[in-house]
């Protein structure tokens, strides 16, 4: 797999004095779109989190085949790798073109370059270009995703990953931000994508893994992955079968 | 083995300070009478810093105080020193208790900013108070008398102050082991894990911080009928300083660390002011730039002081305490449970904004007892906000929620905990370094009364059993006594749960409100949490809870709350949900 | 108290309260990013004024060694820190940063020190020479524990302040210092009554910088990651922002200011190696009114410290600085009234 954009391998990530990922292995191409799904608590944020570089990890961890474990967070920003995390992790204080602004730091751009991509973030979330001027902090929950996806955005990364995109979003507003991510893969970029919502994951992936108490149960290309018995009754619709 | 090891490493310890004054010449007997008087400042800022998170830069100041009210009272009054002893306390007990009620309540860095301004007024006021000698100080002070005898010399208040220093350790040992302990030593764990066992952090702290004081005030007294004179300047801010050095230098991890510190730090002050002046003509302008510096190199390399460091050392070849339940005690008295099917929680137009954001939009539905209710939604409904507005986590913005016939919109976390409502949290609150039993013990401290005096002079002990043998029955319950004294930290996440869920078992809940119990447990431990939560509900218990696993779900519940968006979606049987149109594309989202 | 006194006052007040609005600036703006709360802050402003002293005096300023004493500190400690990582390839840059780059201001010292040219190259080199101080201490003992808790990071800050004024007592020596007014004469007000020209300099430079400081926080990128980086460490770390350069920006930007103030301070006051203690911690108060966080309220404060102080001292002047002290209570209480309950009330949105 000399191929590989990002290379996880046996990776182990401790939480204070609990471990809570175990010789876990994910490995994306570039251009391809990879979900990791598995129910809340099963380790994916953690994953992600060491990936980036905010929890130290034991194990192989590369990009374009530079081992990750010396480089600190922003060094990793630098690279073009990106989070868009969970918990948001917005400026609430400081408005919405600031926010983006901030997006771009690691690029150092010049005045009109940093013009030209803010135009173009804004091109493809309108709804943040009405709300410029507002604090972060009063935007609604699908404005805020829309605000860290456009963040995100702004430092033209190379491999984006996400913490659960669909987190406390209207379906609507869920498959709109999915279609800008399809379109980010054909731009050339290579998405990491952490779900709980399997279906919205396996739908939008080209390839996936279930992570299980920290650990891979099962990994496979997503259209099969969506087939497995064992992910239809544990992820796919609350364990019904009669749908 | 290690019991008896560190007992008898106890007394070999009490029985050279006992005789060390028979060995030493007048001036180490002075030094190790300023030694035990420092210890007493650093014992008080152990307990403050070390095990409850906050600090004061201000202890000087209540030493000054002390020692200025008894030396006042016994030289302007005649008053016996013995009688300057309860002064003292009262008037630093009460400073202590003025400046914690204004600084507390605030966060972290409000107390030790104020303590700072304080210990520098204090000194300044002494200096220009007529009636305290303003800088010349106060002379002259009589010495404690003990029957015929007058403890005048170094060496004949050597007894007392190492007696003094003695009881206090014990109390503080006492203290920490006990039901105030456990609450202090929560304190770092946030107000919110206080709040959930039905403790209130802001008068905890402010017992603990005026504790510490009185310890520093204990000093003082001693301070000034050892010396028979004060000046401001002992008491300034760099002697506070001093006081915390002693305190990291020993380590702020354990009591002994007090004794350690002051001993070190008075050491190493007494050799640098006879070694600096051989090294410079300056050497005496450098001690302080010294004593900065090994300061700073201790809190770089060595934050958990030298008993901190020789603990570890230890540890690892420490045996635990002998498993068992403990002797049978009285078990604690229990709430009557309300009869199955009546009106338990009823919640009306609960509303919750973040900013622009709306995590709860109008959500109303009811409990009855002896149900199981789930709260399901896709992430980021607005469960967990719900619970935090149930349980009185989070303040709500609109709406009512009425238990057991009370109204509680608007009340303490602390008062609906204590009404008989315990909850678990999504994000683990343990205390990792607690035990697993000190964690759910900490459960009952609503349950029982046991007060800080009563617990360091161990008039507490029956109380004690009790609660343990309560704690001790909800470890057993959750399959977890065998590992009772490991470290709570020591757990996997998944375990730390069920932990939660005895803390909450322990405070003896009419509902218990458990945030997603299951989660990242392995398919058997669900299972055995499945059959606990139902033999609750058998044995009367009213259980609202949020879980991801539907599967664990559906085949627990009576009855469902579907949340979308913040807003309640649908709400009925299992079966019903399961079969609503509504319920399936908001879980199974786009294109459902 | 006549009118007269009254107005005398207020303007001393207004002056003092300038130097604490500056000097609450600094100490905001490296507690919001760095969570330090800044005690040595103060002995900054004492080290500069008495540069400036010691520039008039036709001295070489003793702060020329105290620099270069920091610098090679902060340079052990940058070198051995590569080492033992093995990233030797970044020890020439650890070499200009923390070797070169403090030794510069103390060159143009040594250059000015003895010559007599005009007060404004004194002052720009008494500035300019103080300036590595905070970032080069904090490298050495604040860096080193960034991630430890707020508490810890007090302790080893007022640490750090008996370390500096220890080292200030070693380098300038107990005598106390005042220099000459950097602008001479008075204003007539209308209705005669006199300001020293002094004072309204005081007063002006407290406008100008804090209308400076808005434009750099409000205007630049720069000034925003720093504002990003006190509002959401996380969030700014995963934009490329580095917390530790930030920090090394804040203390910057913190020295800068003590710079200045020091030598605003030097022609009014007789400044001992110890005296900026006791200005920074009255700015404590300041700022502690405005909650550690807001300039405004911070500013507010000042003025209110300034001419309580100066009212105070006009009725007792032993104990000018209790009073002052003493004002934490009210604002205290207010504050603790106002908190109530707001302590956990983080976003706790559920996933």
């Amino acid at each position: 797999m000399s191929t590989a954009l990002l290379e996880i391998g046996g990776l182990h990530v401790s939480y204070g004095r609990v471990e809570a990922v175990h010789g876990v292995s994910v490995a994306l191409l570039p251009r391809q779109i990879v979900s990791v799904i598995g129910p809340n608590g099963a380790g994916k944020t953690t994953l992600l989190a060491a990936a980036m570089g905010l929890l130290p990890s034991l194990g192989t961890l590369r990009f374009e085949g530079e081992d990750l474990h010396g480089l600190d967070v922003e060094a990793r920003v630098e690279r073009g790798l990106c989070l868009v995390p969970e918990r948001r992790e917005l400026f609430g204080e400081l408005s919405v073109q600031d926010n983006l602004q901030l997006g771009a730091y690691a690029g150092r751009l010049r005045r009109d370059a940093l013009r030209r991509r803010l135009d173009s973030v804004y091109q493809r979330f309108p709804r943040l270009a009405e709300r410029r001027a507002q604090r972060a902090s009063t935007l609604s929950g699908g404005e805020r995703q829309m605000l860290t996806l456009g963040r995100a955005l702004m430092s033209a990364p190379r491999l984006l990953m996400l913490d659960e995109p669909s987190l406390g979003l209207a379906p609507l507003i869920v498959s709109e931000i999915l279609a800008i991510v399809r379109g980010l893969r054909d731009d050339g970029v290579a998405i990491l994508l952490v779900e709980q919502n399997a279906r919205i994951a396996l739908e939008s992936s080209d390839y996936g893994y279930v992570l299980e108490t920290g650990e891979i149960a099962l990994a496979g290309e997503s259209a099969a992955l969506a087939g497995d018995p064992r992910v239809r009754a544990t992820y796919l619709g609350g364990g019904t079968d009669d749908e | 083995m290690a019991e008896r090891g560190a007992g008898r490493l106890l007394i070999a310890v009490v029985a050279a300070i006992a005789l060390a004054p028979l060995a030493l010449g007048s001036f180490a007997v002075g030094l190790l009478d300023d030694i035990g008087i420092g210890a007493l400042v650093a014992l008080g800022l152990v307990l403050l810093t070390g095990v409850g998170g906050a600090t004061s830069f201000g202890q000087a100041a209540f030493v000054g105080i002390a020692a200025y009210a008894s030396a006042w009272l016994t030289t302007a009054h005649g008053a016996s020193p013995w009688l300057g002893l309860p002064f003292a306390l009262l008037l630093t007990g009460l400073a202590a208790w003025l400046i914690g009620a204004l600084t507390l309540r605030l966060g972290g860095h409000f107390l030790p900013l104020s303590t700072i301004a304080w210990g520098l007024s204090i000194p300044l006021l002494f200096g220009n108070i007529d009636a305290l000698g303003r800088h010349t100080g106060i002379s002259n002070i009589p010495p404690l008398q003990f029957g015929p005898w007058s403890l005048i010399t170094p060496r004949a208040i050597y007894t007392l102050i190492w007696l003094v220093v003695g009881l206090s350790c014990w109390f503080s040992h006492n203290l920490l082991h006990s039901r105030a302990g456990r609450a202090i030593r929560a304190l770092r764990g946030g107000a919110t894990l206080l709040g959930s066992v039905g403790a209130d952090a802001y008068r905890v702290r402010l017992t603990l911080f005026v504790t510490a004081a009185l310890f520093a005030g204990l000093a003082g007294w001693l301070y000034a009928h050892a010396n028979r004179f004060v000046s401001p300047s002992p008491f300034d801010l760099r002697a506070s300083i001093e006081y915390l050095l002693m305190a990291v230098a020993g380590g702020l991890g354990q009591l002994s660390g007090a004794l350690v510190g002051a001993a070190l730090v008075m050491a190493v002050k007494n050799a640098l002011q006879d070694l600096l002046p051989l090294l410079s003509s300056r050497g005496s302008q450098l001690d302080s730039v010294v004593f900065a510096a090994l300061f700073l190199l201790l809190l770089q390399y060595a934050r958990g002081g030298l008993m901190g460091f020789l603990r570890r050392k230890i540890r690892s070849r420490a045996g635990r305490p002998a498993l068992t339940a403990g002797p049978a005690v009285a078990p604690l008295p229990r709430r009557s449970l309300p009869p199955p099917g009546t009106p338990l929680l009823q919640v009306a137009g609960a509303v919750k904004r973040f900013g622009g954001l709306v995590a709860v939009a109008e959500v109303s539905f009811a409990v009855s007892a002896g149900e199981i209710v789930g709260l399901i939604g896709p992430n980021g409904a607005g469960k967990s906000t719900m619970f935090n507005l149930l349980t009185g986590t989070l303040p709500m913005d609109a709406g009512s929620v009425r238990f057991l016939g009370q109204d509680i919109s608007a009340a303490a976390q602390r008062k609906i905990a204590r009404l008989g409502m315990a909850r678990t949290f999504q994000h683990v609150k343990l205390r990792p370094d607690m035990s697993l039993l000190d964690n759910v013990a900490l459960g009952a401290h609503s349950r029982t009364r046991g007060g800080l005096l009563a617990a360091g002079l161990r008039l507490d002990r029956a109380e004690e059993a009790q609660i343990f043998a309560a704690a001790w029955a909800q470890l057993e319950r959750i399959g977890l006594a065998e590992r009772a004294h490991e470290p709570a930290g020591s757990l996997p996440l998944g375990t730390q749960r069920l932990l939660e869920i005895a803390r909450a078992l322990a405070a003896d809940p009419v509902l218990l409100v458990l945030d997603e119990p299951a989660a990242g447990l392995r398919r058997r431990e669900k299972q055995a949490l499945l059959e606990l939560l139902r033999r609750l509900r058998a044995e009367g218990m009213t259980i609202l809870i949020v879980e991801h696993d539907m599967a664990f779900v559906m085949g627990l519940v009576d009855r469902l709350v579907v949340m979308n968006f913040g807003a309640k979606l649908v709400e009925g049987r299992p079966a019903e949900v399961r079969a609503d149109p509504r319920v399936q594309s908001a879980y199974l989202g786009v294109g459902a | 108290m006549t009118w007269e006194v009254a107005l005398i006052l207020s303007a001393d007040g207004l002056a003092n309260g300038a130097v604490y609005l500056l000097a609450g600036l600094g100490l905001v703006l490296v507690f919001s990013v760095t969570r330090v709360v800044f005690v040595p802050f103060g002995d900054v402003i004492a080290f500069s004024a008495l540069t400036l002293a010691a520039f008039e005096a036709g001295r070489t300023p003793p702060t020329i060694g105290l620099v270069l004493t920091l610098a090679l500190l902060a340079l052990a400690a940058e070198l051995w820190r590569l080492a033992r990582r093995r990233e030797f390839a970044r020890m020439p840059r650890a070499l200009l940063l923390w070797g070169l780059l403090p030794a510069l201001p103390c060159v143009f010292a040594w250059a000015v020190a003895g010559r007599t040219l005009p007060a404004v190259v004194t002052i720009v080199a008494s500035i300019a020479l103080v300036v590595p101080i905070a970032p080069l201490i904090a490298r050495v003992a604040l860096q080193p524990i960034a991630d430890a808790s707020v508490l810890v990071l007090l302790i080893a800050s007022l640490a750090l302040h008996f370390l500096l004024s220890g080292l200030g007592l070693l380098f300038f020596g107990p005598e106390g210092f005042r220099t000459e007014p950097l602008v001479g004469g008075a204003l007539t007000l209308p209705g005669g009554f006199p300001v020293s020209a002094q004072t309204l300099l005081m007063i002006a430079a407290a406008i100008v910088l804090s209308g400076l400081f808005y434009l750099l926080f409000e205007r630049t990128l720069h000034g925003k990651a720093l504002r990003a980086t006190a509002i959401n460490r996380v969030g700014a770390r995963l934009v490329g922002i580095r917390p530790a350069r930030t920090a090394a920006l804040a203390y910057g930007g913190a020295s800068l200011l003590a710079g200045l103030i020091g030598v605003l301070v030097a022609p009014v006051t007789t400044m001992y190696y110890d005296s900026g203690f006791i200005i920074g911690l009255k700015a404590f108060v300041a700022a502690i009114i405005g909650g550690l966080s807001s300039y405004p309220l911070t500013a507010a404060g000042a003025l209110a410290v300034g001419l309580v102080e100066s009212f105070a001292s006009f009725w007792s002047g032993a104990l000018k600085d209790v009073i002052v002290f003493g004002m934490l209570i009210p604002v205290l209480l207010l504050r603790s009234l106002l908190v109530a309950r707001v302590e956990d009330e983080e976003e706790e949105i559920d996933g």
